[in-house]
């Protein structure tokens, strides 16, 4: 546990398009039923949990990351400040230094070791978080401003922010990116559990591999769920129990929930497939808060 | 005039590299010597991003006069190239150096 009585659940996948948002919006709002519950957004170039829920009294919060502000007055043009950006975002190009900003990682290397101060770090706005109260449920979501190509700094922020709120949940739903990759190793990484959406398909399986890799790699703990099941083949489920992986829920394919879901419905209260899901996996979290706590 | 090629191999026969950032080589022929100059940018395949505003830094420091190019340099890199007094000519993917060259001469070769 992170945080003393918090219980992180993330909601990841490596395949794009398995679940993520039915199962994390569906699972936040069923908890919430009965206990206080966040659910935070952290795909952040997409987020769209907010479009199921009533887009009321939103609090917005501009986010910030840290890049070098140069100070052609004091630069001597060592161009020590390029040799040590390991991202090409300080380049010296004649007698002027050059900063991109989408590049910048805001590691502080070529401000902290530029002998002259010439490189104050400040302040840029890479997007926003929202954050709203519905009954139970706190919503938080970030975004980032259009022209954003990095996502992790806005995720970190975005963690901070839910650190730092007053009344913490005990149960925080973090529905992540897809794929692999930074983002998604930076939205797990306060985790006390993950579990990976997956699809009964050749595609489902193949990134579900990866997805498993990596928890692995990072040593989170993890349980699979099937969304679609019965569309597609049994590789999935064959697989999961040669490598002694957990598959914690099923979701049946259901072209009724497919639509619900397009019309932004939390299509739970009328399912009884995927509430029955959402009770298995109530009863996965419980226990694993007790085994956290 | 010294003029620069993004370039997949060292010769005159070797093709234009149509990637900017990533190109492998910088070939730079300066016309008074008639001198051929290769630079070696392989180091750049290792850097995950910035490829584009390195390889824009090392062409500044050849400080050539034209830069015959294949796609063209991204949004980013232009940004760091437009602070250079330097011709761009794009599109000369598929040709050799020696082609390339050539067409640029006879004012075929498209301005950037």
């Amino acid at each position: 546990m992170t945080n003393t009585g918090i219980f992180k659940l993330a909601i990841a996948s490596g395949k794009g398009g398995t679940g993520k948002t039915l199962l994390s919006t569906n699972l936040a709002d069923y908890l919430a039923q009965k206990q206080a519950v966040l659910l935070a957004d952290m795909d952040v170039e997409e987020p769209n949990d907010a479009l199921f829920f009533d887009a009321e009294n939103k609090v917005i919060t501009p986010q910030y990351k840290m890049i070098p502000d140069w100070q052609s007055d004091r630069c001597t043009l060592c161009g020590d400040c390029t040799r040590h950006c390991k991202f090409h975002a300080v380049i010296r190009l004649g007698d002027f230094v050059m900063v991109f900003n989408e590049l910048c990682h805001s590691c502080y290397a070529c401000s902290d070791l530029c002998p002259e101060q010439a490189l104050p770090m400040k302040p840029y706005r890479m997007g926003e978080t929202s954050h709203q109260l519905l009954n139970q449920l706190q919503l938080v979501e970030s975004r980032l401003d259009v022209g954003q190509e990095q996502a992790v700094p806005l995720i970190y922020a975005t963690q901070k922010y839910i650190r730092e709120l007053e009344n913490k949940p005990a149960i925080q739903i973090l529905d992540c990116p897809p794929g692999t990759s930074c983002p998604v190793v930076a939205a797990v990484d306060e985790a006390d559990f993950v579990l990976l959406v997956t699809e009964p398909t050749p595609f489902g399986l193949n990134d579900l591999k990866l997805a498993v890799d990596t928890m692995r790699q990072i040593d989170k703990a993890f349980a699979v769920v099937i969304n679609r099941q019965g569309m597609g083949d049994d590789a999935v489920e064959n697989w999961c129990e040669n490598e002694g992986v957990k598959i914690a829920a099923r979701i049946p394919y259901d072209r009724q929930l497919a639509e619900q879901y397009a019309a932004a419905k939390l299509a739970w209260r009328k399912n009884t497939a995927l509430r029955k899901a959402l009770e298995e996996l109530a009863v996965l979290i419980q226990q694993k808060q007790v085994q956290y706590a | 005039m010294r003029i620069a090629f993004t370039s997949a191999g060292t010769s005159w026969e070797a093709q234009i590299d149509p990637r900017f950032g990533r190109t492998a080589y910088l070939v730079l022929f300066n016309e008074e010597t008639a001198q051929l100059e290769v630079h070696d940018n392989s180091a750049v395949q290792a850097d995950a991003h910035g490829a584009g505003t390195a390889t824009a830094q090392r062409i500044y420091e050849l400080h050539p006069d034209v830069l015959i190019t294949g796609n063209g340099p991204g949004d980013t890199a232009s940004k760091a190239l437009k602070n250079l007094h330097m011709r761009i000519y794009v599109e000369a993917h598929n040709m050799s150096l020696k082609e390339a060259y050539e067409k640029y001469k006879k004012q075929e070769l498209k301005a950037l």
